[in-house]
């Protein structure tokens, strides 16, 4: 999640894409919690969960085998995209849809950022 | 220096369809069977503009693509400001017959992706004997929707930024990143609820489960072509179209998504191609 936020905030047409975004989301890996701070578009700051009692503004949940499956280089037919995981059943979104969808290539982009560049078990999966 | 011209050519076309007078654009190219190609919800018939330009199929194929009204250069109906566009089966199948009307088609084939694809098997329901034959393209009797459609026309969201980045994952991993943009592209340039429109039809006014056994294939033959990344129009989906209708050939297509002919149209044209030359015979 460190390494999210390098990826993130290097990619200045991320960054610029993003530059109206600036709340607090969950993103919910199995049973890890991550709250993402974003900034005018950088990924500010990544904060381990549980937190008590802090507010965000929408949640994604995603299964951890769905998340490693979403961050192969090329993942294989469902685990390429957070609706069609959505449609499988295999994640989630609660919350404020709103900034979500009005930035949605912006999140879609973030979430894609986590994929790996290169993985010996693709083929196999 | 030579003009890199394309064989392809664009007119405009002035018809009426249930009492209404439409101006729309069209492309062709080619000789031969008639081969008439319906785009995606949201989109316009640029996305067919690598058959257009395939001398494999234009020469034995007079391929025409033409926009919906409502989309691309095809203009919506004078008075559009006062209504809400919304696409019926109804409507659908009175533009596409009136086109082959127009164009004087004789017994095209046709071919649709995404609701196009779900058009075709209306058509080839209730106008068998005027066909040739029929291509689905991401099609099925029916599907379980994915996302809300009220997100794409609303006065504090770009409905074309969200249109596009809601179907960006549609498109395979494996696609080009040329042709990936330039599918998106479409969506992102579309007018003011004109896909939600579109999706009126999808969702609304398509379920064609209950009659879809009734096709005669020996009178209209069906070909189903799916994208493995397809997950609005699952694979399953198609197959289980398919094995509802006795005759129709399914094809699961690797390495693809919901835009077959533009998101990849080197590997479309491998499961393409052969489809045509077994319908040419």
């Amino acid at each position: 999640m460190e390494e999210l936020a390098d990826r993130v905030n290097e990619n200045p047409g991320l960054v610029r894409r993003g530059r109206f975004v600036s709340l607090e989301w969950l993103l919910q890996i199995g049973a890890e919690d991550h709250y993402l701070t974003i900034e005018n578009g950088r990924l500010a700051a990544v904060t381990p969960g549980p937190v008590l009692m802090r507010s965000s503004r929408f949640t994604i949940h995603i299964e951890e085998d769905a998340w490693q499956r979403f961050c192969r280089p090329v993942p294989r037919p469902g685990y390429y995209d957070l609706f069609g995981m959505c449609k499988l059943g295999v994640a989630r979104i609660d919350g404020d849809f709103h900034p979500l969808i009005a930035n949605l290539r912006y999140f879609r982009e973030m979430l894609a950022m986590a994929r790996l560049e290169t993985d010996e078990a693709t083929h196999g999966s | 220096m030579v003009a890199r011209l394309e064989e392809a050519t664009g007119r405009y076309v002035n018809l009426m369809v249930q009492g209404r007078l439409y101006r729309i654009y069209f492309e062709e190219a080619g000789r031969g069977i008639p081969l008439l190609c319906l785009h995606t919800a949201g989109a316009e018939g640029s996305q067919y503009r690598h058959l257009l330009n395939d001398p494999d199929i234009t020469r034995n194929y007079r391929v025409i693509a033409f926009d919906m009204p409502w989309h691309g250069k095809s203009l919506p109906p004078v008075g559009y400001h006062l209504e809400e566009y919304r696409l019926t089966t109804d409507l659908y199948v009175a533009t596409i017959m009136a086109v082959c009307q127009e164009l004087e088609l004789e017994q095209p084939v046709i071919m649709g992706c995404s609701m196009g694809g779900r058009i075709v098997l209306q058509l080839a329901l209730a106008h068998a004997p005027e066909l040739r034959a029929v291509i689905g393209l991401e099609s099925a009797d029916h599907q379980e929707p994915w996302y809300d459609t009220d997100w794409l026309h609303l006065p504090d969201i770009h409905g074309g930024e969200v249109s596009a980045a809601l179907v960006s994952g549609l498109v395979a991993p494996q696609s080009p990143d040329e042709y990936r943009w330039e599918t998106l592209w479409g969506y992102q340039q579309g007018g003011p609820g004109v896909f939600k429109g579109d999706l009126h039809f999808y969702r609304a006014d398509s379920d064609y489960r209950d009659r879809i056994g009734n096709i005669d294939t020996t009178q209209c033959p069906v070909y189903l072509l799916t994208g493995e990344y397809d997950y609005s129009c699952t694979p399953e989906d198609t197959l289980r179209t398919a094995a509802r209708i006795k005759g129709a050939e399914a094809t699961i297509m690797e390495g693809l998504g919901h835009f077959p002919m533009s998101e990849d149209p080197q590997q479309f044209r491998r499961y393409i191609i052969p489809i045509l030359d077994k319908i040419r015979g």
